[in-house]
């Protein structure tokens, strides 16, 4: 059985983490203009949404937000069986714009790199920026984060458990311990 | 409980897939529509696959939204009809299905009009199979497109009226949807004069009718099937006029239907037998929103069947 060792991030630590976030974003975009913001399916896309919010009551600028399914774009698609399709839903255009693509955990960058091949295909954007919740190490391609929620060193045998309150009705990080440990 | 995996190797009929399989192919259907509206449209998904289409039979329709479905998936493909290759010589389905083997190509689509083709080229085979239409028998992609355009329209298809119009006994289409609709929970009928019906027709889990009037007013949708020159010859009923009164749906008739209802068509249209022009130009006739359908579920289906390994 898995058992959780300890939270990361309760329910304020992981609101007050995407305050932040939101306020770097505006203050290295200098504003909300031409930015728009991305989520990984599917809590990459809940926390977008939270950081637009966010955007929102600190400039009442209103950024637009997508979201983005990688299924398509996976490099182990022939070596696992397929995923689950999601729907990517961005109804805006990205060429010309600041994208600030979200996912819940940093891990070995290969969810990163086919999200940054999907977005390239729907447009040629100005930029692309990396927001994170957690980043836990263990990167397999060059790619770091702009934004980071928490920086939690692990073990390649853990698991990070992010719950957020639009599936799973409670907000919460936790460190998981891999079976038999 | 939702499926997240389809267990099938092939696709060759819908008679043996489960009403859980088909709503997973039509909601990954539902993921990849959105490729073909972008400017850029194409994925990487099956790139370094290859997906031979085999029609031994004409087909534009079927076989072009194949093709396509599978470029834009990625996949090389490689194309062989009747008329170009040495099947003109006379060469079996099982030799061509040894060449095809050499080559190691991941998927064979295949067109044939012999019921049983695609399940016995499925067992010459490591490819994945998917019939695109064999005799009589089935065409389960079809079934699958229509499934899709109807849940689009109508947002479930449990419970919608069904008139399937047109030879039922010929007709792979019907066959397919006949599964494929009562499967996911419609109520179907079959109108038909009794020569172009099944012999065994009672045992289908469908009502029976012998004239369109007679399902106008009811069905949510009116699916009529292609008169089909090449598999049923006129011997099947007195004339081309009789059976456009019976079965064809014109401009009068159409105005019985319910406000919502639709008209499908698995093209190519007879226009002036089964289906009269000004009928097919309505907007309440989905045959265009069929061929747009069709490209997706293609796509879900062969990624289903070729991406991933399991």
């Amino acid at each position: 059985m898995s058992k959780p060792v300890s939270v990361l991030l309760d329910k304020d630590q992981l609101k007050r983490a995407l305050t932040r976030i939101a306020h770097e974003i505006l203050e290295h975009n200098r504003g909300a203009a031409d930015v728009v913001i991305v989520g990984i399916q599917s809590r990459g896309y809940f926390l977008a949404k939270r950081l637009s919010e966010n955007i929102a009551g600190i400039e009442s600028a209103k950024t637009p937000v997508g979201a983005l399914d990688i299924s398509l774009y996976r490099d182990d698609i022939s070596t696992n069986p397929q995923p689950v399709l999601k729907k990517t839903e961005i109804d805006f255009d990205l060429t010309g714009k600041n994208i600030v693509l979200v996912d819940d955990v940093l891990y070995t960058g290969r969810t990163i790199r086919a999200a940054m091949d999907a977005l390239m295909d729907l447009g040629r954007p100005a930029s692309i920026q990396l927001a994170v919740l957690v980043d836990r190490g263990h990167r397999q391609l060059p790619i770091r984060p702009d934004y980071i929620g928490k920086n939690i060193p692990t073990a390649i045998k853990q698991r990070v458990s992010v719950e957020l309150a639009e599936e799973a009705g409670t907000d919460q990080v936790t460190l998981v311990e891999a079976d038999g440990t | 409980m939702r499926l997240m995996e389809l267990k099938q190797k092939h696709l060759l009929g819908i008679e043996h897939l489960s009403a859980d399989e088909i709503e997973y192919i039509l909601q990954t259907a539902e993921s990849l529509e959105e490729i073909s509206k972008r400017d850029i449209k194409k994925v990487p998904t099956l790139r370094g696959k290859t997906i031979v289409t085999l029609f031994l039979e004409p087909s534009t329709r079927t076989k072009t939204s194949f093709e396509l479905a599978a470029k834009r998936l990625s996949a090389d493909t490689l194309s062989i009809s009747k008329d170009a290759s040495s099947f003109k010589k006379g060469e079996s389905l099982k030799d061509a299905a040894k060449t095809l083997q050499a080559y190691r190509v991941d998927a064979i689509i295949l067109r044939h009009s012999a019921s049983g083709a695609a399940e016995f080229l499925s067992k010459q085979t490591d490819a994945s199979v998917i019939n695109a239409g064999d005799g009589c028998h089935e065409h389960p992609t079809q079934a699958l497109l229509d499934a899709y355009t109807i849940k689009k329209k109508f947002g479930k298809i449990n419970g919608l009226k069904i008139a399937i119009v047109g030879d039922i006994l010929h007709s792979r289409v019907a066959r397919s949807n006949i599964f494929c609709l009562t499967k996911m929970g419609a109520e179907l009928s079959v109108v038909a004069p009794p020569t172009l019906l099944p012999v065994d027709v009672e045992k289908l889990p469908v009502k029976v009718a012998f004239g369109i009037e007679e399902v106008l007013e009811e069905s949510d949708v009116i699916y009529l099937l292609r008169l089909q020159a090449e598999r049923a010859s006129e011997n099947h009923f007195p004339s081309i006029r009789e059976y456009r009164r019976l079965f064809g749906l014109d401009a009068d008739k159409v105005k019985k239907l319910k406000p919502e209802a639709i008209v499908m068509h698995p093209g190519p249209i007879n226009r002036g037998v089964e289906i009269s022009s000004t009928v097919a130009d309505l907007a309440r006739s989905y045959i265009e929103e069929q061929v747009t359908s069709g490209l997706a579920v293609r796509m879900a289906v062969l990624y289903l069947l070729v991406g991933g390994s399991s």
